[in-house]
This record gives structure tokens, sequence and C-alpha cells, in this order.
């Protein structure tokens, strides 16, 4: 009697608890199919995206070429040399236009 | 000093295009280096312009020791144009520095000790022009102490790759070189300090010339 009391208990529980617990595990075992399903589709992982795997030596293809950088090492010093001797003769032609400005006003005042 | 400049600068001038010209030929015919290979090359303008930084920061640390405890205004015009210059050499350094780094290392800039107190030193220059401009009556004697602290700086910069760890190379490759890439790096270096002395005594005669102009507009005045 015992027995029977329990197992209708059980049976109580498993009608109130069951349906929605077979139901999620539906869901999980759907999902976890379909993910299965979307993972054999895609098409498969690189290297660089799992991680960053050190290489020796790197292909002459995909080198970065050192010719330009080089050349535009040598134009930057060549310009920058040419263009302040440029402006230290821009302001040496200010000043002596202005020396010769001042020493004509100072002449022309001790004449008069 | 005006005369003198007048005379030097033809000859410097003279002297420092024969160098600059004939440097790529002689730098081109010097071997790849076994690591870095063609980009290595950078190393012959960009060391020389280095040395020839620190020439400028050492006139300007020397005159301004010399306006500070003996009162020359001379040597302050002489700072004032080795300042100027430490800072265009400097930029030199900076600019073509970061062509090698990218290619050397992969980045154009890496904040190590060599670097970091390269850009500070460059700094320290661009802080004395900037006093020397906008600090006023009397900014003369400060900017002459941030000149001597500039000065200071560069045994420092230069043992700076010897004392810290740092992606630089290091300062005792120069006078461990391979007479072939010794050759080229010697004569460049030689171009640079030149061309350093030729830009100083220009620049100097303008600071001169300037001098000269302040007294005539005081003696228009005053009478």
């Amino acid at each position: 009697m015992g027995i029977l009391r329990l197992r209708g208990a059980s049976r109580r529980a498993a009608s109130r608890w069951g349906v929605p617990r077979v139901v999620a595990l539906g869901l999980v075992v759907g999902v976890a199919a379909g993910v299965t399903v979307l993972e054999a589709a895609q098409p498969p992982t690189t290297a660089a995206q799992d991680g960053f795997v050190p290489m020796g030596d790197v292909p002459p293809e995909e080198q970065m070429p050192a010719a330009p950088l080089v050349a535009a090492a040598y134009a930057v010093v060549w310009a920058i040399a040419v263009g302040y001797l440029w402006t230290i003769w821009q302001r040496m032609g200010t000043v002596e236009a202005d020396l010769a400005d001042v020493t004509r006003r100072i002449e022309d005042r001790d004449e008069a | 000093m005006t005369a003198m400049n007048r005379r030097l600068f033809p000859v410097l001038a003279g002297l420092a295009a024969f160098f600059f010209v004939t440097a790529p030929i002689v730098i081109i015919r010097a071997p790849y280096e076994s690591t870095m290979g063609l980009v290595q090359k950078i190393f012959y303008f960009h060391f020389p312009a280095w040395m020839a930084m620190f020439l400028a920061v050492f006139v300007l640390g020397i005159a301004s020791v010399q306006y500070l405890f003996r009162g020359k205004p001379a040597a302050d015009r002489l700072a004032v144009a080795a300042a100027e210059l430490a800072v265009v050499f400097g930029l030199m350094g900076l600019i073509t520095g970061p062509l090698w780094g990218i290619k050397a290392w992969g980045v154009w800039w890496q904040w190590d000790a060599r670097l970091t107190m390269a850009v500070i030193l460059e700094l320290i220059l661009v802080a004395y022009l900037l006093l020397r401009q906008y600090g006023g009556a009397g900014s003369e004697r400060l900017a002459a102490g941030v000149g001597i602290f500039a000065m200071a700086n560069v045994p420092f910069l230069y043992v700076s790759t010897e004392i810290w760890r740092t992606v630089h190379p290091r300062t005792s490759v120069v006078p461990t070189l391979p007479v072939d890439f010794g050759l080229p790096l010697w004569w460049s270096f030689a171009g640079f300090i030149v061309l350093c002395m030729a830009l100083l005594a220009a620049r100097a005669r303008l600071e001169e010339q300037r001098a000269a102009l302040d007294r005539l507009y005081l003696a228009l005045e005053e009478d």
C-alpha cells in the first residue's frame, strides 16, 4: 500500500513537471543539433581567427618594401635642410631691409 | 663674429653640399645588413642627424653657461641659433627613425627609454625656443638654464641603450662597424657636421643682424 501510494505521488509529480521538462529537453537537443548543423555548414576557421601563430620567414610578396621608406627618409632630410636654409634666407632679407630702412631714417634725421 | 660668419658660411655650405651630393653614391655602394636589408641604409642619415643635434645642443649648453656666468650677449645669440638648429636636426632624427622602425620593428614608434628620451630632449628644446619667443624681458637667463638642462640630457640619451633594455640598436654598434658600413656612415657624419656648422654660422649671423637692428631702433628712439 505504501509503495502504491508513493508511485501515485510520483506520477502526479511527473504529470505536474514532466511536460515542461520534456519541452526544455527538446529545445536543448534542438538547439544543439541546430548549432551542429550550422557549424558544419560554415567554412573552416583559419589560424588567424583561432589564435596567432608565429612564423619564421615572411614570403617576399608579404614583406613591406624598404625602398620607399629609405627614399622618404632621405627626402625628408633634404627637405628639412633646404627648407630651414630658405627660412633663414627669408628672415635675413627682412632684417636687412629693416636695417636699411632704419639707417636711412637715422641719416635723414641727422641731415635735418 | 659677423664678418667671420659671412666668410665662413659659403665655405661650409659648399663643403656640406659636396658631402650631401656624394653621400648617396657612397651609401648605395655599401653592403646590405644581414637582418635589416635595405632599410638599414636610413641609418646613414639617421645617426648623423642625431650627432649634429647633439653638437648643436652642446653649443647651446656651453653658450648658455657663458651667458649666465659671464653675461656675454654674443653667447646668448649663439645659444638661440644653436637651439633652433638642434630642433631642426632632432626633427630629422625623429622622422627618419620611425621610417626605419616600421620596417625593422613592425611599428612606427615604441615608447622605450631611448625613443622617449629623444622626444623629451626635443620638447625641452622647443620649450627653450617658446621661452625665447614669448617669455618677454629677462627670459634669456631662464632660457639659458633650460639650455644647460638640455645639454645635461645628452649623455644620458646617448648611453640609454646601454643602460636600459630597448628595441633600439645599441650605441656600441657604431665603433664596431666594419669598414664597408663605417665609410658611408662617417662620410654622412662629416656632411651633417659641416651642414650643422654652416647653418649655425648663417643663423648666428641672423641673430647678429637682429641685435644690430635693435641697437639702431634704440638709437632712433633715444635722440
